[in-house]
């Protein structure tokens, strides 16, 4: 279970805090804050159809590994990433954060969140629940996993093009 | 109100309208999505006896079934006696379905089973009310398709020269059958469909619409299009089309048209060339189509997509990762690959996907009327087997669209 400040799992408030500078750091399109965050293990899963896929056997919405990350946030940063050019204007609440579990040397943590996403096209509302694994990197805390399992996965999506 | 679509579409030019008009959008579903062959799903989702998925053919909600004799049928979802929905999951295995709602039971087939306290009805078998059926349901390659017309042509007919191009996805398998058993993403748009389907065939907006992803990826698709490509476009008839780009890939070495090398999926090379001797090298340099079947199917080389309209301006997106039979190598790299590119957060849908909202805001502007489709006109030449071809990045599939188009509203083609 939760680990004391200090040792190698994390404790809720720090845990908090790193998931609101990743939230602050995702809504304001800082792309390279935001990518200086993951661990060269990372993985970023966004299922479809449930939260229950393989992602090596089904289709996901994402599913990113750090190279893949990385690409992501250079075709972003291009500024021809039409989805995302002008940018979504972003803002999230992250709330219900949870220490799952320690493992090894992560944290893995869950917290529930909503997104409001204001583009021309109109206001649209994500939902959901994420699972993210930390990791201690000297004085810095690391994202090395970041599961993101919408309320609507099952439905018809529109086009989500920022960093979820 | 009897729309002139004579007048709407012409040769080289479609009135705005056409994508924003409630009527036309009524009459579209009538006389294209409620008569002519749709592509509904394939057979690799309905794969053991007694499997089922829910399906949509623009507002109807279909359920496709496989029974025990190994038939594929798509029955209406809508109970014969008051019209609640037989199957709420998704997807499941059963071999019949029950009516929540007063218990009355059917075959997987869309036979009546049964219905409780008989008596009201004068007893056992005294009614014989079935699920609705999709009148004509047939087969192409696994992929099921569905015709709501009692009549009309053939699946085959309706197919004409874009079945070759499903044999030639097909031929990529070392079985000989592809599989759609990845599951879909559903993407959704706020766009009248056509603008997705012309948009499948367009070789003019990659180099712009995919920049961002080309130049990040070093990925040589865009010049597959370019002024210099030797690639064409062809109007296939029948509202068909196709980017043909094998005279590039000819002169690549084999497995380019899927950006990786023969040292990268060496059992799958082996597995081809042990089933197809000589033809092996052709199939392995020419890879898989890019094409569009009128009116929903479209095959982008990995992956397939199907369109089905929601309202005069929104459209949802099916899409999933080609997987061929008997090649698990292959099959991870095209999930992945697939994964990567379409969906909402695809590196190239997603900005598709921007264009065609874009479109429909625009087309509702009043001047100027029309939406140019005149690209390549007059340069286009007939080939050896009679089809229209331009440039790689002509606009000779969406003019085959219309013509089609046109001859079914206007009650000329079925």
């Amino acid at each position: 279970m939760s680990g004391v400040a200090g040792h190698i799992g994390l404790d809720v408030r720090e845990a908090e805090r790193f998931l609101y500078r990743e939230a602050r750091l995702a809504d304001e399109h800082d792309y390279d804050g935001w990518e200086a965050l993951w661990t060269d293990d990372a993985l970023y899963w966004v299922p479809a159809g449930g939260d229950d896929t393989d992602p090596e056997r089904q289709m996901s919405v994402i599913y990113d590994n750090r190279h893949r990350i990385a690409t992501r946030i250079k075709q972003l940063k291009t500024g021809k990433r039409y989805a995302q050019s002008p940018p979504s204007n972003l803002r999230r609440l992250i709330s219900n954060v949870e220490i799952v579990t320690v493992e090894g040397t992560d944290t893995v943590v869950g917290a529930n969140f909503l997104i409001v996403e204001s583009r021309e096209r109109g206001t649209t509302m994500w939902a959901g629940r994420a699972t993210y694994r930390l990791r201690r990197a000297g004085d810095d805390i690391r994202l090395a996993y970041k599961k993101v399992v919408l309320v609507d996965s099952a439905q018809a999506l529109f086009t989500l093009a920022f960093l979820i | 109100m009897t729309v002139q679509y004579s007048e709407l579409i012409q040769p080289e030019r479609v009135h705005g309208s056409l994508y924003t008009d409630q009527d036309i959008f009524a009459e579209e579903l009538q006389r294209i999505w409620y008569r002519t062959w749709v592509c509904v799903g394939h057979v690799s989702e309905v794969a053991r006896p007694g499997d089922y998925v829910r399906k949509k053919v623009a507002s109807q909600d279909v359920i496709m079934t496989r029974s025990k004799d190994g038939e594929v049928s798509l029955l209406l979802n809508r109970c014969a006696h008051r019209g609640n929905l037989v199957c709420e999951d998704q997807r499941g295995n059963s071999s019949t379905f029950r009516c929540p709602y007063h218990g009355w039971t059917y075959r997987n087939t869309g036979e009546m089973l049964g219905y409780p306290y008989n008596q009201g009805y004068g007893g056992k078998g005294k009614l014989s009310l079935n699920l609705g059926r999709v009148p004509r349901v047939d087969t192409y390659q696994g992929f099921v398709f569905a015709s709501f017309a009692a009549d009309g042509p053939s699946l085959k007919e309706h197919l004409g020269a874009a079945a070759g191009e499903l044999d030639r996805l097909a031929r990529l398998s070392p079985e000989g059958e592809i599989e759609l058993t990845a599951g879909w993403l559903q993407h959704r748009a706020k766009a009248n469909w056509k603008l997705l389907v012309e948009n499948e065939t367009d070789g003019y907006h990659p180099q712009f619409v995919h920049g961002s992803v080309f130049s990040v990826t070093g990925s040589h698709i865009g010049t597959l299009y370019s002024d210099k490509s030797a690639a064409v476009t062809r109007d296939l008839g029948g509202g068909h089309s196709e980017n043909d780009l094998r005279p590039e890939f000819r002169k690549m070495e084999p497995m380019n048209w899927f950006g990786t090398s023969e040292a990268r999926v060496p059992d799958y090379v082996a597995k081809m060339r042990a089933l197809h001797g000589e033809q092996a090298e052709e199939i392995l340099i020419e890879g898989a189509p890019h094409v569009m079947v009128f009116p929903n199917l479209f095959v982008a080389e990995i992956s397939v997509f199907m369109i089905n309209p929601v309202a005069v301006d929104e459209t949802v997106q099916n899409v999933t990762a080609v997987q061929l039979k008997g090649a698990p190598e292959m099959n991870r790299r095209l999930l992945s690959q697939c994964i990567g590119s379409v969906g909402p957060a695809g590196m190239l849908l997603a900005d598709d996907s921007e264009m065609y909202e874009r479109n429909q805001r625009g087309v509702a502007a009043r001047v100027p009327e029309w939406l140019d489709i005149r690209r390549g006109a007059h340069r286009e030449r007939i080939d050896e087997n009679g089809f229209r071809i331009g440039a790689a990045n002509d606009e000779t599939g969406m003019r085959g669209f219309w013509s089609h188009y046109r001859s079914l509203m206007e009650g000329k083609a079925r």
